[in-house]
Order: structure tokens, then sequence, then C-alpha cells
């Protein structure tokens, strides 16, 4: 600094040490360079730290175009259009636009892929036509005969109150026969009923139980994890078909769970033999079947 | 993805409409005052206060400057898009149902609904050119405008009568030579637009079964989609009228709309309004079901509507779409990343 002033010969001793803040005017000015072809801007400063000693700073940016954004002249003017009609009146708190509190994501019919075990039961059915030789078409979901495959059922998504009610006379009278139950009336859990093994083989009851099954509990999540982080994580093993983080109703913050449905079973098993005991935001993630399995 | 939800409307939606640039969105519901709302964030820019019915449908001029919209209450009004001021209502006797801008804005086909005794007809209207011109005169000296401009601008060019029952959709056929109209007739029709002379009528066996509930044409015009109420939705050559495809869904198909960016058809419906509160929510099938246009398969279902989707539109980038349901909300949905790179 010393020499920096001895430089200009006009400023005494006595002023230096007075307000050394005065003293930018002494700097080399502010210079600005680029940017260059790959987005990089300079800027060189120079000003006084505290000790009063002049400090060179040199900032250096990148500059990137994020989006090429694409607006036409009329959409950007547009965009500045002022309110009319209602909206112009429309109060802050009024709400009319809110964003989704839920993540939606394109629930995909079947697990791409997925196509190999479809073909396989269709061969099955068709041997079954052979062997009658007559149409043994027959909806396990619905119980239309000759119409359509369980498959294409159009009352697939009817599946857990379709079984509810349609399987229930059979398995009434099934289970005695089973010796499950003593008496005719007594109670007989759905999974103790006759057939029932046999049927969850297949059907509605798959379908219910894949969605159960395939589902993972993960916990020990850190409060700021949200679902399209799970999302993010859980989606190099497969696809991912619900996902789902707890959220305390009333502080809003997570509550350090949630579950990954996944669409096929052998995936959920990769990721919880992968993911659990896996550090992620600094705590150790505990991943496993979200229903204790009975079998 | 996060939709944003716009509950702008009060009573059911009827029909969505991005402009060409895709940065506004164009609503239309049962209550009375179609909405515009910004496209990428869901912010309400004005209302077009006028209408004293439900309002069926609307259309934007490729310039963003004018919007016309067809209501019950027998009319077709014209609109400044900036101000929401009207410039002009074309007067029907009965409710007018479907609107539709031709290329070059010149003209545009309304559709009147069967109404007291009167069968459905199609109507061509001429647009008078200037915009700017239609707004001086409303403003300063409206008597003179009824006398200058009436004449020029409400006589319709053309009716067309013929179809039974209503025409639920009329679009402008390539270079405004056709007219396609489809309605609850479940017979797709395409007009001449000089002489009114049908020149074809889709097939009865390979047709629809049932009404016909919406028609989207692709974003170049050489093929156009419809949906019925027969739970099938139908792709067709334009000019031939052949059907290219045919997609098959489960419930009634109330809209339908293609990317323009990808091959997906996206169908929207579910079971009557009426019947709704009678059966379980996962019957409903209150969901936009997509589609492959090709393979004609099902890629996937958005769900969210708490009734039968009504409307559905895809902004022109085809990044994001809208859809507007029985429930008054319209839903945009701005894509994750996976949706451009889903295979089937």
């Amino acid at each position: 600094m010393a020499v920096e002033a001895a430089n200009q010969p006009k400023i005494r001793w006595g002023e230096l040490e007075d307000d050394a803040e005065d003293l930018d005017f002494l700097l080399p000015p502010k210079q600005v360079i680029g940017p260059d072809r790959n987005g990089l801007k300079k800027i060189v400063e120079y000003k006084f730290n505290e000790e009063g000693n002049k400090v060179k700073i040199t900032t250096t940016t990148r500059i990137c175009k994020l989006a090429n954004a694409r607006l036409s002249k009329g959409a950007v003017e547009r965009r500045s259009w002022p309110k009319f009609g209602d909206a112009v009146h429309e109060d802050v708190g009024a709400r009319l636009t809110m964003v989704s509190t839920e993540e939606i994501i394109l629930e995909r019919p079947r697990a791409p892929g997925s196509k190999q075990d479809e073909g396989k039961s269709g061969g099955d059915s068709l041997n079954q036509i052979a062997k009658a030789g007559a149409v043994l078409m027959v909806c396990r979901t619905c119980g239309k005969k000759g119409d359509h495959w369980t498959s294409k059922c159009p009352f697939k998504d009817l599946a857990q109150p379709s079984e509810t009610f349609v399987d229930r006379p059979p398995s009434r009278g099934e289970a005695p026969a089973a010796g499950a139950g003593s008496q005719k009336s007594a109670y007989v859990p759905p999974s103790m009923r006759g057939g029932a093994a046999e049927r969850g083989s297949g059907g509605g009851t798959e379908m219910r139980r894949r969605n159960e099954e395939n589902s993972v509990r993960v916990t020990n999540l850190s409060e700021d994890t949200r679902e399209a982080d799970l999302l993010e994580l859980f989606r190099p093993f497969g696809h991912v078909s619900r996902v789902y983080v707890a959220i305390d109703q009333k502080t809003g913050m997570s509550r350090g769970f949630g579950f990954v449905n996944f669409v096929n079973r052998e995936d959920a098993e990769r990721a919880i033999n992968k993911l659990n005991g896996y550090g992620y935001d600094n705590l150790i993630l505990r991943v496993e079947w979200a229903a204790p399995r009975a079998t | 993805m996060r939709p944003i939800l716009m509950k702008g409307h009060e009573r059911p939606l009827t029909f969505l409409k991005y402009n060409r640039d895709g940065d506004l969105l164009f609503s239309c519901a049962k209550d009375h005052t179609p909405t515009v709302w910004f496209a990428d964030n869901g912010e309400r820019l004005g209302t077009y206060r006028g209408h004293n019915g439900a309002v069926w449908c609307c259309d934007v001029s490729r310039d963003s400057s004018r919007l016309i919209t067809g209501s019950a209450d027998q009319t077709a009004m014209l609109w400044d898009v900036q101000t929401g001021t009207q410039l002009h209502t074309f007067t029907f006797d009965s409710p007018a149902r479907s609107v539709d801008f031709s290329v070059g804005d010149k003209l545009a086909v309304i559709t009147t609904d069967p109404f007291m005794g009167l069968t459905s007809a199609i109507h061509v209207k001429r647009i008078s050119k200037d915009p700017s011109e239609h707004v001086c005169l409303f403003c300063l000296c409206a008597d003179i405008l009824v006398v200058e401009i009436v004449p020029e601008i409400s006589e319709s060019v053309l009716v067309l009568k013929g179809p039974q029952g209503r025409i639920n959709r009329a679009v402008w056929g390539p270079l405004n030579k056709t007219i396609i109209s489809a309605g609850e007739d479940a017979v797709i029709r395409i007009w001449d637009a000089e002489t009114g002379k049908i020149l074809k009528e889709s097939d009865k066996e390979i047709g629809h079964k049932k009404g016909i509930t919406s028609l989207q044409k692709s974003v170049d015009g050489s093929h156009f989609i419809t949906g019925s109420l027969d739970k099938s939705a139908k792709l067709w050559d334009i000019r031939t009228l052949t059907l290219i495809k045919n997609y098959t869904t489960e419930r009634p198909v109330n809209a339908v709309t293609m990317s323009p960016l990808l091959n997906h058809v996206v169908l929207g419906g579910g079971q009557d309004a009426s019947a709704v509160t009678t059966t379980d929510h996962r019957a409903g099938k209150f969901e936009a079901k997509f589609y492959d246009k090709i393979l004609t398969e099902e890629i996937g279902g958005v769900k969210g509507h708490f009734g039968p989707i009504n409307a559905l539109a895809f902004n022109p980038d085809g990044k994001s779409f809208a859809s507007g349901g029985e429930d008054g909300y319209v839903r945009l949905h701005h894509f994750d990343q996976d949706y451009f790179n889903i295979k089937i």
C-alpha cells in the first residue's frame, strides 16, 4: 500500500491514515473480461480490506443458457398484459391456481417387458380352449364367460370389491370341506378359505396382492426427502408404480418414512437388497417389505 | 409431475384450447364466463363476460388476437383476447355448439343444436379482416357499426343442414375446402365448404356406433381423431375419410387429443356424470388415458379428476397438456422427463 500511495504524488500520508475508505479512487477501475466462447466471465476488482491492504479480487463466473427459451415475441408481450374481467379484482388469497400436493405419475397398465408372462398365460388358456373345444374364456374378475380375458376385463380396477362379493359364496361351501372351520357359520378368514392358495395364483387376488407385495417401506428418511427424491432413488431398480412419503398433517414435515411400489417383485427385492442400510442424506436407510409377508 | 389445479369455473368444463404459441390456455365451462390462463404457471389472465348460458366451445385466431365462443344462449361471440371486450355477437335461433376458425381466420364455422323444432345446422360466417377496426368501431360509434358491419359479418355465407341430432363438432378441412362434422348420429361427414354438398360420409360398419363427442385435427391437419360414447376413439384420414386406427377403452370417451410431439393419443372420459355418485371411484375411470398412436396400445393413465374428463388439450410444444373435468377443475400437467423416454 505504501508503494501504491507513493505512486500518487498528491496524497499526503496524514490523509491516508485518517480515512482509508475514501481511497477507492486510488484503485484501478473494475475490469470485466468476457464472457468468452465457453461462457466464462472474469471480473477483476480491487479494494482495501480491513487492514488497509489493497486486494485484487478476481471473480470468474460461467454463464450458461439453461433453456433455449423458444418464446415468440407475441408470447413475451402477452406475458405483460394487464389482467381483465374478473381477474382484475382477484384477491391474493383467492387461490384459484394451486399446485397439486399429490405427485401424479403416468400409471403404466403393465411393466415394460412383462409381455412374456402375458403371452404365457395366454398360451395356457389357448390350450384350455383346445382341450375343451368350446369357449372357455372366463373372466376371473367379473365372472363373465366368453367375452374377454381377465387381463382385458373392463372391471379390473374393481377387482377387490368384486372378489369379496363374487368369491364369497363358493368359498363358504368350500371352507368346511377343507377342514378349516368346524361350523358352517363360523367366520373363516379369506386366507384360510378353501381354494385360497389356488386362487392366490391368479385372478383378482393376484392383482390386489401384487400391489401389496411389491410395496417397499422405507424408513429413517431425512425430513426433507420428498417423493421425487425417493422416486429418483428407486427408479434405477425398475418401474415404480407409486411413491409415497408420509407427511405430518400438522407440521407439514416428513414423518421420516415412505412407501415405494414396484411393478415387478424382483425389482423390489433388488432395491431392498441394495438400499437397506444405504446412507442417504446422512441417515442410514432401512428398506423392507411393507407388509410382513405371511409366507 | 405435480399438476397445476385451476379452479376458475363454478361448473363443469366443456372445452379447452391453447393458442398457437402455447402460452395461453382458454377454458370454457357451463358457467357463463370463458377464461384465459397463462399456460406455464396457471395464472388467470382474464375472463370474457357477456354470455348468458353455458359456453360450449371456443377457438382462438392464429395471431392470438381474437377469440370466438359458442354458447347455449344462442349466440357466438367474437372477443378481443387482450382486453376481453366483445367485438361482435352472432345470433342464432338455437344454441351454438361448436366454433372453429378457418385457416386465415377469415371464416368461422359454427354449429347449432336442434332446438324448438329447428334442425341442427352448420353455419359458415365471415369474420371481418382487421381486428383493430372492430375494436375502434365498437368503442367509439356503436351505432354506425351495426349499420356497417352487420351486412358484411352477420349473414351466414353458408348454412348446411341435414344430419340428424346434435352436431357436436365441425372443423375446417385442408385449405378450407371442406368442413368435417361429427355428432350424435355417429356419422362423420365431409362437406364441400363452397357448395355445401356432402362429399363423404363415414361407413356405418367401420364407423362409430354411438354419438361422437369430440373431434380433433392433427397438427399438420392430415388426419383427425374422433372420440365416441361407444367407448372408442378412431383415427381418420382427413381427405379420404379412411379409418386408420381404432383405440378401444373401457368408458365412454368425452374428449380426445393428440400429442404434437410424440405418437401419443390421449382419451378422456368416464361414465355419465349422473352415475358418478352411485359407483366406486375406481370404476369411474376419470383418467386421461395415453395410447400409442400407431400400436394403439395403452401407455398409461393420468388420474386426478373427481368426475369425467370433458375436455383435453395438448400444448402445441407437446410438453404439457391440460384436462378439464366435470368437477370444475382444469388440471395442467407439465410432463416429467420420464414421459419423453417411455418405451412400450
